[in-house]
């Protein structure tokens, strides 16, 4: 399913968007069908990975489905390579994504996508903010270099300006993460209808910075 | 985080560690002790929160073995009491342990225990801590989930109230730190017990000097055969599917193998574990009679395979066993790693390859190894700073502690030559002073919440055994690696605790509190306190960026 999707991007970008529903419906066949859906948020800590898991879990848990996940905290958090594990369908067990079966891997930085490749197969999607954190005393991956390793994998990789974007519209950078998630539900790259991802937001973020999050999330339809 | 103290029905999504929270709470806990540690942390840090509106003493206590005591102490005077630690704070306290498990609880006691396997928030050591607890007698229950967290704490209660034994909950990161729909029951309010505690004297049950201990001893090992039999009918020690072939497994590891059947598309037998001990024997034999084969799948060293192996040879002598080598000893047991192992067990020709041979030749992807560093405006950067201008580097030997400042041993601080447990630093400094004759220069680092933990008896013992390293205390007011908890000189505690009172009174003649944004008094402090021929101190008093004010 995920192929077909993206050879109909390819031949017309704008197809997604006016036949997002009927996409949807096949997806979430090909959902059916698996029974479960596997995706890793990979970045570094401190990028928020923790929110977007939750909010990522409660938006699944609100559509019926059961979930597990997996995060890390502590030594991992102080700005080292990070990964969360997030699953959900009709019965889920392991909290972790096995090698090579993960069917997301949404990366909050570039390079750090290169370390969701162990869990990658020809039909995961990558979605990748495109946004480098450079790595203490070691020359940063470029963005050419990172797509042909990735490359080797698969060919489903979708490069989105995250920060730039939500600096540009929004002023802020926080929001990056939610704007992905959010773009993520938009162009069917996750099995969860937009609306529960929104009302996901709205249950997890603190008021104070809800109209904000609700602005990112809006901002990621277009 | 509210969900887990305010709903009464329902689910709500949590964290291994909130499971385990609510669990306590269903169960109705009066008293709470812990000393923060990862992966482990989060059960103080919700307590901290909610204890006053739960009607919960709570405390952040000084070590993990204090925090013990004072449970012992809760639990003597009738208290239902939680200790919570990570496995290296079971080191820390089982010379308390030991004793209690002999004299067994009063108010029903459970003790969290949270190993790492794959060292993701540790260092010092891949701890595997069943093998500490077998040791001690101790109970052991092992939930693969948040709904065993919190279903296994209150069964850990019952079987506390009922043979009067303290009982561990044993998780794992991936059990602790894992997130998954809890069924919620009711929380009882009984907020006026927390001061109903009374010791009543029982010198009979409460005091080991020997000859009694060993009267104890015997009591204990009849216990202990008592539980056994309470475990060989207990639910949580299930099996499933059929078939000639088995599994047998426990904790994370049970959900890893039911996503390998799937996979695979098996439906074997599948012995899942809650007891880690006392294991149901006669269970677990009847299990094995009928079977040509067994898988047991566990993480790091194999406890449960050895125990398999000995039972076994009563039962089934042809069994073939499988375990440790097709199942890794090293770091956490993976998905994959489990699909692996079944698919060989099936079939000894299969060509599902060996998840460690693909990682290192098939994708060739470059990782970034991007490590943790300290955080950008950290105050030990200034530390940092000032002791790469006083010294030259390569002259000086660095001590290493557990804490944010361990990152002082990746690039490009490059400060650390040995790294061991929490309070250590200032020990090993001494030996190699003594062992060098004090020729060899040496700074040790140790955080605030360290020096409370396990610091003052190591300083005490370099002016008792005359030795001069230069120790520099790294004050930041607060327990920063695990998530802020607060120690005993943080902001707003009330007390008259002073961390230069505490090393004056130890006979330290050399000390001195510096904020090291003074950079040229703590450099000249640095190089000045390094030629003294006895201890010194430099306590470095700056507080992390993260305290709140």
């Amino acid at each position: 399913m995920q192929n077909i999707r993206a050879n109909s991007l390819r031949s017309n970008p704008n197809l997604q968007i006016r036949h997002s529903d009927t996409i949807r419906i096949i997806l979430g066949l090909y959902f059916m069908e698996q029974k479960k859906f596997d995706m890793l948020i990979v970045g570094t800590g401190g990028q928020g990975l923790i929110t977007l898991l939750q909010i990522i879990s409660e938006a699944a848990t609100s559509e019926g489905y059961d979930i597990k996940t997996s995060e890390l905290h502590g030594l991992s958090q102080r700005g080292g390579s990070v990964e969360v594990h997030i699953r959900f369908g009709k019965k889920i067990y392991s909290p972790m994504v096995a090698q090579g079966k993960a069917d997301l891997i949404l990366a909050l930085e570039e390079q750090e996508s290169l370390n969701g490749a162990y869990f990658a197969n020809p039909k995961t999607q990558f979605l990748i903010n495109q946004f480098v954190i450079p790595i203490p005393l070691k020359t940063s991956f470029t963005e050419k270099e990172i797509l042909k390793q990735l490359g080797k994998i698969t060919k489903n990789i979708t490069l989105v300006p995250a920060d730039k974007i939500c600096q540009e519209k929004l002023g802020t950078t926080v929001v990056s993460g939610i704007y992905l998630v959010s773009f993520a539900a938009f162009h069917n790259l996750i099995p969860l209808k937009p609306e529960s991802i929104k009302a996901a937001i709205k249950k997890i973020i603190p008021p104070n910075y809800m109209e904000l999050n609700i602005k990112t999330f809006e901002l990621a339809k277009s | 985080m509210e969900e887990i103290f305010s709903k009464n029905s329902g689910k709500a999504i949590l964290l291994g560690n909130e499971a385990i929270v609510r669990g306590a709470l269903e169960s109705g806990v009066n008293f709470v002790s812990t000393y923060p540690g990862t992966p482990a942390s989060e059960i103080g840090n919700i307590f901290y929160k909610i204890s006053k509106e739960a009607g919960v003493y709570f405390e952040f206590s000084t070590n993990e073995k204090v925090a013990l005591e004072a449970s012992i102490g809760a639990s003597f005077s009738g208290l239902k009491t939680l200790v919570a630690m990570k496995n290296f704070g079971l080191n820390v306290c089982l010379d308390a342990l030991f004793p209690f498990v002999y004299t067994g609880s009063k108010g029903p006691t459970v003790i969290i225990v949270a190993d790492d396997p794959s060292c993701h928030s540790s260092a010092q050591s891949e701890e595997n801590s069943r093998g500490i607890l077998l040791a001690t007698h101790i109970p052991v229950l092992e939930p693969s989930d948040p709904q065993e967290c919190k279903d296994f704490v209150k069964l850990g209660y019952q079987i506390s109230e009922r043979f009067k034994t303290p009982v561990v909950i044993r998780t794992t990161t991936r059990v602790a730190h894992q997130k998954a729909p809890v069924k919620l029951n009711e929380i009882p309010n009984n907020k006026s017990q927390i001061t109903k505690g009374e010791f009543v004297r029982n010198k009979h049950q409460f005091v080991t000097l020997p000859p009694r201990v060993f009267e104890m001893k015997a009591e204990l090992l009849e216990k202990i055969e008592r539980i056994k039999e309470f475990s060989e009918k207990s639910i949580i020690n299930k099996i499933s599917g059929n078939g000639k072939i088995g599994i047998i497994t426990s904790g994370v590891s049970y959900l890893n193998v039911m996503d390998a059947q799937e996979e695979l598309g098996v439906n074997l037998s599948v012995f899942k574990l809650g007891f880690f001990n006392p294991l149901p024997e006669e269970k677990i034999k009847a299990f094995l009679r009928p079977l040509k084969k067994v898988l047991v799948v566990e993480e790091l060293e194999p406890f449960l395979e050895d125990e398999i192996k000995r039972l076994a040879k009563e039962v089934n002598c042809k069994l073939e066993i499988f375990g440790k080598g097709l199942i890794p000893e090293i770091g956490e047991t993976k998905p994959e790693d489990v699909i692996f192992a079944l698919a060989k067990v099936l079939n000894p020709k299969s060509q599902i390859p060996n998840p460690k041979q693909i990682q290192n030749t098939k994708t060739k992807i470059q990782t970034t190894g991007r490590l943790p560093q300290l955080c950008p405006g950290c105050p030990y950067w200034m530390v940092i700073s000032a002791i790469k201008k006083a010294v030259n580097e390569n002259e000086v030997i660095f001590g290493g502690e557990i804490g944010c400042y361990m990152l002082f041993g990746n690039a490009p601080v490059n400060l650390q030559d040995y790294l061991f447990c929490m309070g250590s630093s200032m020990g090993i400094a001494h030996g190699i002073k003594k062992a060098t004759k004090g020729q060899q220069k040496l700074i040790t680092f140790i955080g605030d919440s360290s020096f409370f933990h396990s610091g003052i008896p190591p300083l005490i013992n370099t002016v008792f055994n005359k030795s001069n390293p230069l120790v520099i205390i790294l004050n930041n007011e607060t327990t920063a690696m695990t998530g802020h908890q607060p120690h005993p000189v943080s902001a707003g505690m009330e007390n008259n605790i002073n961390i230069e009172n505490i090393v004056r009174a130890c006979g330290v003649k050399y000390v001195k509190t510096i904020d090291q944004a003074n950079q040229e008094e703590f450099t000249n402090t640095v190089k000045d306190f390094l030629e003294k021929d006895t201890v010194s101190v430099i306590i470095a008093k700056h507080p992390c960026k993260f305290v709140k004010k």
